[in-house]
């Protein structure tokens, strides 16, 4: 009877065994290399700028109240729901339940505030600031509902809401976020290894866990196109969202090895003119500098064709997109004779470049329209903190070429004479108000359209095109995001088959 | 000797006085504000005045100086503005990869040099001397960025004998040490094939001397000859060249860390200028000048124990 047993318990055991090492291959870690070109210096995106920290960890580690999806539609996140009274003044937010920080501190109306008046105090260094303005005040109702008071209408603040600036950080973890970043997300930061890599790993607490299929994640920072371009050969990195080098995209398109993809983004290129001052306060000069500038030629020559022109400063993706391409369609002649007429003709003017690949390329192609049109353009390639001082900050520039990657930033022309621009137009300024204030979709893209037309006219800027984000991924990893609307990239949707 | 010395050590505290002012003059002189940098496009007045006085930008210039030599003096180099973290901190985390580097770039520089260089003495006027004289010749005009490049798709890209780049760590010595043979050769063979060339002439200078002449003639081998007589006594061009040369692969590491992307001091040096990371750059500059001026001071002492007649001069 004794023997029985034990050899019962032995079959029993070695029956578990086969289930282990049967079940074995479904527990192997799915992991993949994300290669990444900036590397950030801080991990807080409520504390500093650079797009990395978004692209690595907004909605990935942190989460906000709200999300968007790929075309920018905003959707629920921390607030699974929420009313807006009808004013348009009053915003009630309903809570996730049950969530808690990747410290095993629990989540609640009161983290929202805290992150809020954080974010608005008055010594915070909060990098879209901006976008707390219209907050009049945040109270938590309950631990589950929060009510946010504006002081005016504002159409873009749950799409604002959604970004890194505005996570939700805990009181407990918000200090050390800068190298230990805490949130709620599907992904918990494992390390940190600076000028190398930065490791996520699945939070198997998270509240739709089951859905999300990446066990570990790995961001490799690699700042030279031509080693990005190697790495993803050699198979060393697994998707470069964002990859550098748009030149370098027909031999990966050409390899079953990689997928390749070209979407869109929120950033506008554009020719910048210093409207402040001559001869860019002439509207005839920034007419001919439009009539001068062949868009088809730059794209090919700086973007090898993968982009979209733009005939204004709104992107092509968008619901109130009008194509103003043909508003001044390039002519030579016209831009010389206009040149003439303004008596700018055979003078020269600086062209003061960011150390940007589309930046750089689309300058070289530009001087030589602008020369064929009788302009003597002089190129100077200036390294970003002198950009940001000299042209952004002391607007001591004739002509720039920049992207203006944010979303919903036609705002920027109405900013007035003091923002680089120079571009002082009260009418403007007051449609943008409209327009930001206006809470009926319809409405507002009628007037976006009147805002494009009016930007076009005024010929403020030389529109290049819309900055295509290339995407190159190994071809049996499916979820990454085509086209971005915001600077983040989730990866609770990415599979590895 | 000890004056020697004396006269060295200030010398060292000298230049390294010197670096610190031009850092500081340089760094401030440069528009850029790294508030701004930080915050971005989209920042108002009010965040970046706030990030100012928090980084203690606001205080006159001076005081910023004396300030930051009063800390360094006492082992304090300050918080990077960019990373939030004492730079001390910062640089320790990347110090093993650079010096990794720069060592093994020094082996391989020297070892091929000097085979190089003998050998090309060794056949003076035959075509092994052309051929490496031509080998060299190549290593000089080849920038380090290309060859990087070449590199990197023949042994990675194609051959997959190598990783295209990442540092593993010495943890795992056998993949550390293979994450850096790339890198090592890109970055040494323009200073090895210089050295070769030196070592190549000053060889075939010793090699008229009469000294070399009576060895042949008590009939040693043209190999003891070479590495026990000839090499011993044209070592002192060789040395200042080879201390020169450090310098070199030391900074030389900015390109070359940039382009197998490995985490050391030369991408910790470049971001900080682009951040206007002031307390980072300064520190790391200091830190360039201090290992040139060591190096130099190194090469000093091995003048007197390659060439005993200068002992009695020192």
């Amino acid at each position: 009877m004794s023997y029985l047993s034990l050899s019962a318990a032995r079959v029993a055991a070695s029956l578990a065994m086969g289930a282990l090492l049967g079940a074995a291959p479904a527990l192997a870690e799915t992991s993949i290399i994300i290669g990444l070109q900036q590397e950030p210096t801080s991990l807080d995106p409520t504390a500093d700028a650079t797009a990395s920290i978004d692209g690595m960890l907004e909605t990935n580690v942190y989460e906000s109240l709200t999300t968007v999806d790929e075309s920018g539609e905003v959707l629920p996140a921390l607030a699974k729901s929420w009313e807006i009274s009808e004013d348009g003044l009053t915003y009630t937010f309903k809570l996730e339940e049950g969530v808690t920080y990747h410290d095993g501190t629990t989540f609640d109306s009161a983290d929202v505030v805290y992150a809020f008046t954080r974010a608005m105090a008055e010594g915070s260094t909060n990098p879209s600031k901006g976008i707390f303005k219209p907050i009049a005040s945040v109270t938590a109702v309950d631990p589950s509902t929060v009510e946010i008071k504006l002081t005016e209408k504002d159409a873009f603040f749950l799409f604002n809401l959604a970004q890194g600036d505005a996570a939700i950080v805990a009181e407990e973890s918000a200090d050390a976020n800068n190298t230990t970043p805490i949130g709620t997300g599907p992904f918990k930061f494992d390390s940190w290894t600076r000028g190398d890599k930065l490791v996520l790993v699945k939070n198997p607490d998270w509240r739709d866990a089951a859905d999300v299929s990446l066990d570990k994640v790995t961001f490799r920072f690699i700042a030279d196109a031509a080693a990005a371009s190697a790495a993803m050969m050699a198979e060393e990195v697994d998707a470069f969202p964002g990859f550098p080098a748009p030149e370098l995209m027909p031999q990966f398109e050409a390899d079953p090895r990689f997928k390749t993809e070209i979407g869109s983004t929120e950033g506008e290129v554009i020719l910048a003119m210093n409207n402040s001052k001559p001869p860019f306060n002439d509207l005839k000069v920034r007419q001919a500098v439009s009539y001068a500038i062949n868009r088809d030629e730059i794209i090919d020559g700086a973007m090898y064709g993968m982009a979209v022109p733009i005939g204004s400063f709104y992107p092509p993706h968008g619901p109130a997109y009008e194509d103003l391409t043909g508003t001044y369609p390039h002519d030579t002649a016209k831009a010389k004779e206009l040149f003439t007429e303004a008596g700018v003709e055979g003078t020269t003017m600086t062209l003061r470049v960011p150390p940007f690949p589309y930046a750089m390329r689309s300058a070289e192609i530009i001087q030589a329209e602008l020369s064929a049109a009788g302009i003597d353009a002089k190129v100077e390639n200036v390294e970003w903190g002198f950009w940001l001082e000299e042209v952004y900050k002391k607007k001591n520039y004739d002509m720039t070429i920049i992207a203006h990657t944010s979303p919903n930033d036609m705002g920027n022309f109405a900013k007035g004479p003091d923002y680089f621009y120079g571009y002082d137009n009260p009418e403007f300024t007051a449609l943008w108000d409209s327009i930001r204030t206006e809470s009926d979709p319809e409405k507002r893209n009628a007037l976006l359209k009147q805002g494009q037309e009016e930007l076009a006219q005024q010929a403020v800027h030389g529109f290049l095109f819309q900055l295509p984000r290339l995407s190159v991924i190994k071809a049996n990893i499916d979820g990454f995001w085509t086209s971005s609307p915001v600077l983040y990239q989730p990866l609770a949707g990415v599979t590895v088959n | 000797m000890g004056y020697f010395l004396f006269r060295r050590t200030l010398g060292f505290v000298l230049t390294l006085f010197a670096v610190s002012v031009v850092v500081f003059a340089v760094m401030n002189v440069l528009p850029g504000d790294p508030a701004l940098t930080i915050l971005g496009l989209d920042a108002t007045e009010d965040a970046l005045a706030a990030l100012r006085e928090q980084l203690g930008l606001n205080d006159p210039l001076l005081t910023r100086y004396v300030h930051w030599v009063w800390n360094a003096l006492h082992g304090d180099f300050g918080i990077s503005h960019s990373f939030g973290i004492p730079v001390a901190g910062l640089i320790g985390e990347r110090l093993p990869m650079t010096i990794s580097l720069a060592v093994s770039g020094m082996i391989f520089t020297v070892i091929l040099a000097l085979v190089m260089g003998i050998g090309a003495a060794a056949n003076h006027r035959k075509p092994g001397d052309w051929g490496m004289m031509f080998i060299s010749q190549l290593g000089i005009a080849i920038p380090a960025f290309w060859l990087s490049m070449l590199l990197v798709l023949l042994f990675a890209v194609k051959l997959r004998w190598l990783p295209p780049g990442g540092f593993a760590g010495w943890d795992d010595p056998v993949a550390a040490m293979r994450s850096l043979i790339l890198p090592t050769v890109a970055l040494a063979l323009v200073q090895s094939s210089v050295l070769a060339r030196v070592t190549r002439s000053s060889a075939l200078e010793v090699m008229r001397q009469d000294f070399v002449r009576t060895a042949r003639a008590t009939g040693f081998s043209r190999r003891r000859i070479l590495w026990r007589h000839v090499l011993p006594n044209a070592l002192v061009p060789i040395v200042t060249i080879v201390g020169m040369q450090f310098a070199a692969l030391v900074t030389g590491t900015i390109v070359i860390e940039n382009v197998f992307y490995l985490p050391g001091l030369g991408r910790l040096i470049f971001q900080s200028i682009s951040n206007r990371d002031l307390p980072t750059v300064q520190a790391l500059v200091m830190l360039f000048a201090a290992i040139v001026v060591t190096a130099n001071f190194i090469v000093d002492l091995l003048y007197v124990v390659i060439d005993p007649r200068l002992k009695a001069r020192a």
